[in-house]
């Protein structure tokens, strides 16, 4: 629009708007300062912070037993994988082996963390279009997995069950049925998600061609997990740099090329497939043994650099330890994926609509815990 | 006003004779409007209740269950609580027209109701233009809206209010069109003429077959989106604008737009089953002879009706701003002129589908 | 490549690079401020390195020294190494932003500016991210002090 004439009654005019910290779509705590003209998004600003609790700054206080508590708190939803970063990242500096039967434990919780954060994450990508009745549904079966984990480590959320050198506790008698269980539940309950969701035309067209990211950006934002999967970023950990016991199993990269919000949206499908596979070909040959190799009771690093990354179910979390010999850290950083990953979400969403911010910021699964620290 | 049986006819006739008429005529619409008022209270009420409850059970839950048989006095508690709420306001808000909007929001809907035939005998206000008045009212409404998201002071009610025009304007084209479609089938605007003609040639979604069934469906999709409801609930998209048009409301006077919403919700669904399946009649006339049932009958499809609203609302995403209006101009409206002159053609042929 | 080929390479593009591997998975690379920018952008475009992914950018504090660990890996030829860069500067610590050659520094030198005070040149939009506006202090520098907020073991 032209706004040649100084008193133009139709003069567009770009005003600001506070999407958060309390807003239905950011998930927590995150705020967004948008600058919008009518209904077209110019410019996204994060402001983050809301609950920084400097964890790293505790970090540097604490011992690595206590570290591994403090990580359950980053992204909740991946907790079991975060613990597992710093318990891999101390057991490597230690050259500690840990048994076969703690790898392969870790791996299945993980992969059942994954599909669980996945399953929340389904529920509330249908709620931030529109459609409130995904919530439930993602709800009803990431319940019987937050009941497994209960049983075995007597949390549902925040588990800390990896302790550096093994498992807080042995495996519970029940869990191996229950899982099976569950696998053989969700296997009939996934494609319900795609009847109800995917397969929908509005949704479709609510999220295809939506918030494009090409690959060479999603390699530059430092982008991974499934929302650079979905771009071409070959980018999987558990592919790439196996640990525990992925370099064991079977299991396919979701990966595609489009990189759009829908296809982002198709790839955790894919990866609770995925994980689901890896599950069963572990679950029936978990080896006999201990749970845990004895550590010293003050755990102390030597001098050094250290650096584990995993795959959590938002991306990759690297920890950076610089230790100087002590049994607390000199320095711990926490690459945490949601951070890279919402530092894509200007270039994505600039352009588009508001609607459509909130599909974007729906596949890109922030957890604003994981960001802040 | 055309009151020829029963019930009716004889409270008129007593009220006549006990008073002289000016005072009665006033005692006459005074009790009518006592009457609709509390229907529109308890229907209200009944839909919310009836929305959660289906709502529940499209999402494995219970919904309310504890007040009442099956919860049925929940609503009423809510609304006893929302009563007893603080009305609380921005600062800097435009009191006056944030006071006035619900009102108008609220009185629409009232006024459309009003030319509802319940029955042959419960109809208060047969005019000869009945539909014409029922697109007319019930497009006021909008206006409240407008008013509440602009004069509130936050930049999502104002998105809110600003799409809600924006909706409305465009979709009051399809719905008007829709029920066009119908008048060329009838021949006539007032309703009790339309669903005469439905007692003698059969349900026009039937009479009228294939231009008859485009016309519903293009009824429901623009009525849907006239009551501004999933998927097409942009104008209070919670995940993008909090609550829209009405963040800012509370108490009574957020309960008046969330009381109308429903009531429009009723209104569409009436104007649909007077329009295409025959109002208070019964199926096939089984029950012609007891007029009163026709009550139940008007109820019960409109209930339907509505069932069918609630349906899309818990299953569908919402739609983006910009592929609400593609649907509407690019799609809705060229079929809907393209039928009309089918309809024009079918009835000028007489191919209708009479019993 | 392997780490003693990339030595060989990045050596011969400049001669006051310092190389080490010992304490550490990667191979280290320590550079002037004044050659890091140059540094970064030939490491991500020349063809024999192609380093285009950053996964980690540290803000560091080793005491004396203020400074930035960079991790890069290269999705093509699937090598890692590790860029340091110091400054004893510690009133007013300044590098080169290297968020135009990735855009992810964007981000996380912003974070780094707000734990440490480490100032970039050329960045669009350095503000304080995690930490109020009015915040005193570098919480993660190991010199800050809290009474408050900090509990001492």
């Amino acid at each position: 629009m032209t706004t040649t004439t100084e008193n133009n009654a139709f003069k567009s005019q770009e005003y600001f708007i506070n999407m958060g910290p309390q807003h239905p779509a950011t998930h927590g705590v995150l705020r967004l300062l948008l600058t919008i003209d009518g209904e077209i998004i110019k410019n996204i600003d994060p402001d983050l912070g809301y609950i920084h609790r400097s964890i790293e700054k505790m970090c540097e206080r604490d011992s690595y037993q206590q570290i591994v508590h403090l990580t359950d708190r980053m992204d909740y939803l991946s907790a079991h994988i975060n613990n597992e970063a710093v318990c891999l990242v101390v057991e490597n500096a230690l050259g500690l082996e840990v048994p076969e039967r703690v790898k392969v434990i870790r791996t299945i919780i993980a992969e059942l963390t994954r599909i669980a954060s996945h399953q929340l994450w389904w529920g509330v990508m249908g709620m931030d279009v529109g459609a409130l009745t995904t919530y439930f549904y993602g709800f009803r079966d990431r319940e019987m997995i937050n009941d497994i984990f209960e049983e075995t480590c007597g949390a549902r959320l925040t588990m800390n069950y990896n302790i550096p050198g093994g498992l807080m506790f042995d495996l519970h008698p029940n869990f191996i049925k229950r899982t099976k269980d569950f696998i053989a539940h969700f296997k009939t309950k996934l494609p319900e998600y795609d009847t109800l969701l995917t397969g929908n035309v509005i949704f479709q067209k609510r999220t295809q061609g939506v918030g494009i990211l090409t690959r060479e950006d999603a390699i530059s934002f430092g982008t991974t997990g499934p929302v650079a999967r979905a771009s071409g970023f070959s980018c999987d950990v558990r592919k790439h740099h196996p640990y525990s016991a992925y370099d064991r199993v079977q299991f396919n990269e979701a990966i595609s090329t489009v990189g759009d919000t829908f296809t982002r949206y198709q790839m955790r499908i894919q990866e609770m497939w995925e994980s689901m596979a890896i599950i069963e070909q572990l679950i029936d040959n978990i080896p006999d043994g201990d749970y845990k190799t004895a550590t010293n009771a003050v755990i102390k690093l030597p001098k050094g650099e250290f650096y584990q990354k995993v795959e959590t179910a938002r991306g990759e979390l690297g920890v950076f330890v610089v230790s100087d010999g002590k049994k607390n850290p000199y320095r711990l950083k926490f690459r945490s994926p949601g951070f890279s990953n919402l530092s894509a979400l200007k270039k994505m969403a600039v352009g588009s609509k508001l609607g459509d911010l909130v599909a974007i910021m729906a596949t890109l699964d922030i957890v604003v815990p994981d960001i802040d620290r | 006003m055309n009151i020829p049986l029963s019930i009716t006819k004889n409270i008129h006739n007593w009220l006549f004779e006990v008073m002289s008429a000016p005072i009665a005529t006033v005692v006459q619409n005074v009790l009518i409007a006592v009457v609709f008022l509390a229907f529109f209270a308890l229907a209200g009420l009944l839909l919310v209740w009836m929305e959660r409850r289906i709502a529940a059970f499209f999402q494995l839950r219970l919904g309310p269950n504890r007040v009442g048989p099956m919860g049925l006095f929940q609503t009423i508690a809510d609304a006893l609580k929302l009563v007893s709420k603080e009305l609380t306001g921005p600062e800097k808000a435009d009191k006056f027209l944030y006071n006035l909007a619900p009102y108008f929001v609220i009185v629409a809907s009232l006024m459309a109701l009003s030319v509802l035939p319940f029955s042959q005998e419960f109809h208060a206000f047969d005019i000869n233009i009945g539909v014409f008045f029922l697109i007319a009212v019930s497009s006021i409404g909008v206006i409240g809206i407008l008013l509440g998201g602009w004069s509130s002071n936050n930049k999502y009610s104002l998105i809110g209010a600003m799409r809600s025009g924006l909706q409305t304007i465009s979709y009051e084209l399809s719905v008007g069109l829709s029920i066009l479609t119908i008048v060329v089938l009838a021949g006539s605007l007032q309703i009790s003429e339309i669903i005469a003609a439905q007692q003698e040639g059969g349900w026009f979604i039937i009479q009228g077959h294939i231009p008859a069934i485009i016309a519903f469906m293009i009824f429901m999709i623009a009525g849907t989106a006239e009551t501004n409801r999933a998927p097409f609930d942009l104008i209070e998209a919670e995940s993008e604008l909090g609550a829209g048009f009405h963040t800012e409301y509370s108490g009574m006077k957020f309960a008046y737009f969330f009381l109308a919403e429903f009531i429009n919700m009723f209104i569409i669904a009436a104007i649909g089953v007077i329009l295409f399946f025959g109002g208070w009649l019964s199926p096939f006339g089984i029950t012609e002879s007891i007029p009163l049932l026709g009550v139940f009958w008007f109820m019960l499809k409109v209930l339907g009706l509505i069932f069918l609203m609630m349906w899309f609302r818990w299953t569908f995403p919402r739609l983006r701003v910009d592929q609400l209006l593609t649907l509407e101009w690019k799609y809705l409206l060229p079929i809907n002129l393209f039928n009309i002159v089918l309809m024009a053609i079918v009835v000028l042929l007489g191919l209708t589908i009479n019993f | 490549m392997t780490n003693s080929e990339l030595q060989n390479l990045i050596s011969s593009w400049n001669s006051e690079l310092e190389f080490s591997e010992s304490e550490s998975q990667f191979l280290n690379i320590t550079v002037k401020p004044e050659y890091l920018h140059q540094l970064a952008s030939q490491l991500k475009s020349d063809k024999e390195t192609l380093f285009d992914f950053l996964f980690c950018l540290t803000g560091m504090d080793w005491g004396t020294d203020l400074g930035i660990v960079y991790h890069l890996e290269s999705t093509t030829h699937k090598h890692q190494i590790v860029v340091k860069v110091k400054t004893a500067d510690r009133e007013n610590p300044t590098f080169d932003s290297v968020c135009d050659i990735w855009f992810t520094a964007e981000f996380h030198e912003m974070e780094v500016f707000d734990f440490f005070g480490i100032k970039f040149n050329n960045h669009p939009n350095l503000k304080r991210l995690f930490m109020p506006a009015d915040w005193v202090g570098f919480p993660l520098r190991k010199d800050y002090v809290d009474d408050v907020n900090m509990i001492i073991k």
